[in-house]
This record gives structure tokens, sequence and C-alpha cells, in this order.
């Protein structure tokens, strides 16, 4: 179970093992990951909105992917595969560690769900492109930004849709996200590192020089009354689109 | 395995198969199991039993397809009279004309009836009539039963719908609240001389209310109303005993005349009047709707809709969270179910409690203090909007499907 079969440009074999070593408990709504399971009806929606307006499709549908493919990057064990999955598409996982790929396996076929799920970089893998490109809190952990990005656009349908999220890298997130969520045990201790984070001007950049153009980036914040949600302040964390330019 | 469905309705009477069919209607898919014949439940004598529905759930019945089929065997309630054992002191409760109606009167058949045959041609609902559930399961992955021939049902989440006894809700542990009013409802069709002008009434004596529900007029245009007359448990042997004749006698005496000469029409029934309420109506994949989550007192003939209310909410939340991706029995989703619904199911059997108790207790203090708390509601315009508007089901949060469209 060890990445040295991997020949490995963007993971951080210290990060993937630190995931790995989660996975079983991944899904538990009231595990280690409750702060991912409350995030992801948020980021969801982001997503269900992004779709229905770059493919035009009827908002009332519950399979508005249906005919379309997937891939998300960073999957994890299966979080955001899995409702892609639901809404039709057809997915395609990738995982940096092995254990999070057999956990999101296990659980794909407890869910009946035909999900395809690849260990390993996602350069080296021999994957085509596909329709919709997610990587949703994943670049933070990323060493070479640029590359990973690179692989990204790569993967990426000349109609397709990319949809992003991470941390922002303000002082606000360096309290709230790092310090404060490993505090008070919200996130497990050793999941970000601040100096990592990037800005959503960086990423455009990065996005831009991958050929790509890219939405207005909206805000994922957190108040006590509404919980985690979508909102105009950025300093926490940001999801955005991103598209070929030609 | 191979038809997995999203839902697995456990009980499909009113309730279990509205949702079946609201369901439906948003491509939501499921398996309904029933012990009953259904050819027994329409059987085309009248069973004497008859619902109120209020005018959120006729909007929902309208959103599923379903208004056209009902509308011309509903007999609309156009005024509400409620007196206290017919002394003096009345309030009517009537809608101004863009108000609409205070709900519909249905025999309960022609509602089974339009429900049945609605479902037995959707290929979204896999109907299991006249079968036994002999296990239920929920894991993980999903939640299954096992029929009484071996059949395996197997969906994402469980309903259960089968009524106050509901046998998934004992077996999950749910705690029920539960308060035995000591009294007993008689339940019965009536025939009477004049016509009822589309009022409902409800009149109040020490033992209990008496209701008079308006019905469509009979084929041979005889003039109809549903009767449910709330009765000391002590009591209610002895009516329950009396002869089909002296029982006559009795209720026409408790009319008062305000419709002339009354015949029964079908048969008598009667059950024991109790308020049961759970503090927690859904568990892991399980969600409970309908009297098995909530029984409360007819008396306000508010049984029926409060189900309806948890089927529009149960569907708006599973629709909500299906557009994302999630699964049925996504346990985030029950959890807005649960917030959603708690507020209104309590609220409802607490005023309708609280309206019992009121008018329960016997004496002439008690009886003058109910004369005057009427007359206060008759002129006090808000305190009469929100009975009205609760008799509608028209308060609170409304979801998309109890809205008029």
């Amino acid at each position: 179970m060890s990445n040295a079969t991997v020949q490995s440009e963007t993971i951080r074999p210290e990060e993937a093992q630190h995931f790995g070593a989660l996975a079983a408990d991944w899904w538990n709504p009231q595990g280690s990951s409750a702060m991912l399971h409350k995030l992801n009806p948020v980021r969801l929606s982001f997503i269900r909105e992004s779709i229905d307006l770059h493919w035009g499709g009827d908002p009332e549908s519950i399979r508005p992917l249906l005919g379309k493919s997937a891939v998300d990057v960073g999957c994890g064990a299966g979080l955001l595969c899995e409702p892609l999955a639901r809404l039709g598409a057809t997915v395609t996982g990738v995982d940096a560690a092995a254990e999070n790929i057999a956990a999101a396996s296990a659980h794909a076929q407890g869910s009946q769900l035909p999900i395809i799920y690849r260990h390993g970089e996602l350069g080296q893998l021999g994957l085509g492109q596909f329709d919709l490109v997610t990587s949703m809190e994943v670049i933070e952990h990323v060493a070479d930004k640029r590359a990973f990005v690179g692989e990204l656009a790569a993967r990426l349908a000349p109609d397709g849709l990319m949809v992003l999220s991470t941390p922002n890298r303000t002082p606000a997130s360096r309290w709230l996200l790092v310090k404060a969520a490993e505090a008070i045990g919200a996130v497990p201790r050793g999941t970000h590192h601040w100096e990592d984070f990037i800005t959503p001007e960086e990423f455009v950049d990065l996005l831009a020089e991958a050929g790509l153009e890219t939405s207005a980036p909206k805000g994922i914040a957190f108040s006590p009354m509404k919980g985690l949600h979508l909102s105009d302040d950025l300093s926490l964390n940001y999801i955005f689109t991103a598209w070929r330019k030609d | 395995m191979g038809d997995k469905r999203d839902l697995l309705i456990l009980g499909g009477g009113l309730v279990g198969m509205t949702l079946a069919l609201a369901a439906a209607k948003k491509g939501i898919t499921s398996h309904v199991v029933d012990r009953a014949d259904p050819a027994a439940l329409t059987a085309d004598n009248f069973d004497g039993r008859a619902s109120a529905i209020s005018t959120a759930s006729w909007n929902l019945f309208t959103n599923i397809g379903l208004a056209d089929a009902l509308e011309p065997h509903g007999c609309p309630i156009a005024s509400i009279a409620v007196t206290d054992a017919m002394r003096p002191g009345r309030i009517d409760f009537q809608p101004e004309e863009h108000e609409g109606s205070l709900g519909r009167m249905f025999a309960n058949q022609t509602l089974r009836l339009a429900l049945f045959e609605a479902a037995r041609d959707n290929t979204l609902i896999n109907w299991h009539a006249k079968a036994d559930v002999v296990e239920r399961v929920r894991g993980p992955h999903g939640v299954s039963a096992t029929l009484a021939d071996g059949t395996v049902l197997e969906a994402s989440l469980m309903v259960a719908a089968e009524g106050r006894q509901s046998p998934t809700r004992k077996e999950a542990g749910l705690q029920l609240a539960h308060w035995d009013y000591k009294h007993r409802a008689l339940i019965a069709g009536i025939i009477h001389e004049k016509p009822h002008d589309n009022v409902a009434w409800e009149i109040f004596y020490s033992d209990g209310p008496f209701a008079l529900l308006p019905m469509l007029d009979t084929k041979d245009g005889k003039h109809r109303s549903a009767l449910v007359w709330t009765v000391n448990e002590a009591h209610a042997k002895g009516y329950l005993a009396l002869s089909d004749a002296a029982f006559r006698a009795e209720v026409e005496k408790k009319m008062h005349g305000v419709f002339g000469h009354v015949e029964m029409n079908g048969p008598r029934s009667s059950y024991p009047l109790s308020f049961q309420h759970t503090a927690r109506i859904t568990a892991d994949r399980l969600a409970l709707v309908g009297d098995a989550a909530h029984g409360i007192h007819p008396i306000a003939g508010q049984g029926l809709n409060l189900g309806i209310r948890d089927v529009g909410t149960l569907v708006s939340v599973l629709v909500d969270g299906m557009k994302l991706g999630l699964e049925p029995g996504d346990a985030q989703m029950l959890k807005r179910y649960e917030e959603w619904r708690a507020l209104d199911g309590f609220s409802v059997a607490a005023a309708t409690d609280a309206l019992t108790w009121l008018f329960g207790i016997p004496g002439k203090l008690p009886s003058a203090i109910r004369r005057m708390g009427m007359a206060v509601v008759q002129r006090t315009s808000p305190l009469k909007t929100f009975f009205m508007n609760e008799a509608r089901g028209m308060s609170g949060d409304l979801p998309e499907l109890l809205r008029e469209q």
C-alpha cells in the first residue's frame, strides 16, 4: 500500500498517508470527516447550479448529468463521486491514497453505483477527457500546483466544465481553518498547512496559463445561524468554475 | 436485487399512497407494501368514514394530478358553525369570497379509489397489496423488507405509513408520548331532511364535541352529512349497544332539529380517542409519516391533513436533496424533514388538544366561559383568521407541493 510504485510528481507521500488513515471513517457523518459531510450539500448546490447554467439543463431534473462523463480528482472515499453518479454521470474517481480508493470502491459497491476508482497520479493513469472535472479541497495539498492545474486542464473535454474549491490564504483562514478548527477538533490535526493555501488571483492565473477561463468565485462561509453556506465573503474558502477559452 | 428503489413505503393507506404518488410526480421511485386487499377497501357500500380535506391538502392533490378525478366527489365546506350545546353564542367561520373554501368533505373510499387508480398505472410505483412484512432491515447502504412469500424489497429510505400502531416505529424504538382521552368517537353517515347548505357544525357538549360534516347528496338526491360524535368512554358501550332506531333518535335529539328528520346511512363504527406524538419522527434511513408519527383527536378534522403535510414536506426535502445527487436515505435530508415537521405537527396537535379539554369540562361556569370565549373569537378578526387558516392548513412555512401553483 505504499506510494513507492507510483512515480509521483504532485503527490506528497506524507499527505497521501494522512488521508489514507482516515479513509475508514470517511463515510461516517459524525466521524472525523463530519465537516466534509456538512460542506457537501453546499458545494453540491454550487455544482448543480453551474451544470444547469453551463449545459442549459432543466433545473428540476434529478438526472442532469445523464450521458455525461465526470472525473473527481482527489476523490477521497467518494463523497462527491457518488452524488455525481446519482445525477446520471459516468464517474471516475482518482486519489493519491490507495486506502481512500479501497474505502471508496467498497462504499460504491454497497451503494450499487458503477464508479471507476483509480489510485495514483492523474497524469500517469492514461485517462481520456471528461465533460465534468471536479477537484475540491485538493490543490492546497499539492506540491507542484502549476503542473497539477495543467493535468486538470488536459482532462477537460472541449465543451467541458471544471469546478474547483479550496481554502483562501488570508489571516482569517489561518486562524479559523487551521488553528481554531484543529483546536476544537472540527478537522483532524495536520489536515491543512496554511502556507500551501492559494488565493483566488493566483489560482485564476494558473488556470489562464493552462488556457482556461473562469467564473467569479463564490465564498463558502460559516455563520452560527446558517451553518456553512454560499456567500460573497471569499476570506475562508471559495468555489468557482472554469472552461476552455476557445 | 435489481429493483432497488428510492422509497420503501410500509403502509399503503391514504397517507402512504399519497406519498407514493407525490414522490412519483417528482420522478422518485417506490415500493408500497400493504396488508389489505384493495378490492375490499373500495367496495361500493359506504362505510361511514369521511375526511375533511384542507385547502393545503387539496393543493397537493391538484399538484399531483388527482384534482380532476376527485373534484366531482367532494363537498365544499362553505362555513363552519361552532356552538356550545346549542346555547346562545355561536362562531361562524366563513371565509371571504377570494379566500376559497374551508375544505372539502370526501368519503374515504372515494379518496382511496382515486389514489389506487392513479397508483396502479404508475410505473414508478411498485405496489405489493395483500402482503405481510416479516422482516425489516435498515443497513449502511439501504433498507429492505422481506414479505411473507419470501420476496425481498430494497430501497434507500424506509417510510412507515402504517398508522397509529406502526410496527416499524415500534421496532425502531421511537418513543411515543400518549394521552388517553377516555373518550370514544362514534362515526356514522346520516341522511337528513333539510339541505346542509355546505355548513359544517361543531356542537360542543360537556361529554365531547358532536360534529356534522357536509357530504354530497346521494345518487337519489338525499341530503347527507358525516357524523363524528365524541362520547365519554364510560358511556360509549351504551351508545354502541343501542338499536339502530334508538341510536337514530339520540342523534336527532343532539342535533336540535337543525337538519330536520334524520336517517342513518351505512354502519356505525367507533374508535378510542388518544393523542400521540413522537419526539422523533426519523431514525437511520427511516421516516415516519401520518398517524405513525402523530395521531390526533379528529375533533378539528386535521388527522389526514397533518399526514398530507408530512407527505408534502418529505417529498420537498427529498427532491431538494436528490437534485444535488444525495440519496433519499441521506441523514442530512432526514434531519431537515424532522426539523421542518417538528413544530407544525406539535402545534396542530396541541391546539386540537386544548380545544378538547376546554369543551370537555362539564358545568355551568365552564359553559359560560366557553360562550364568552367564542364571542371573543367571533369579534376578534385576527384570531378568527388564525383558526380558519389552521382549519385550512395554510399556516406556517408550506412546502411547494402544498401551495397553489
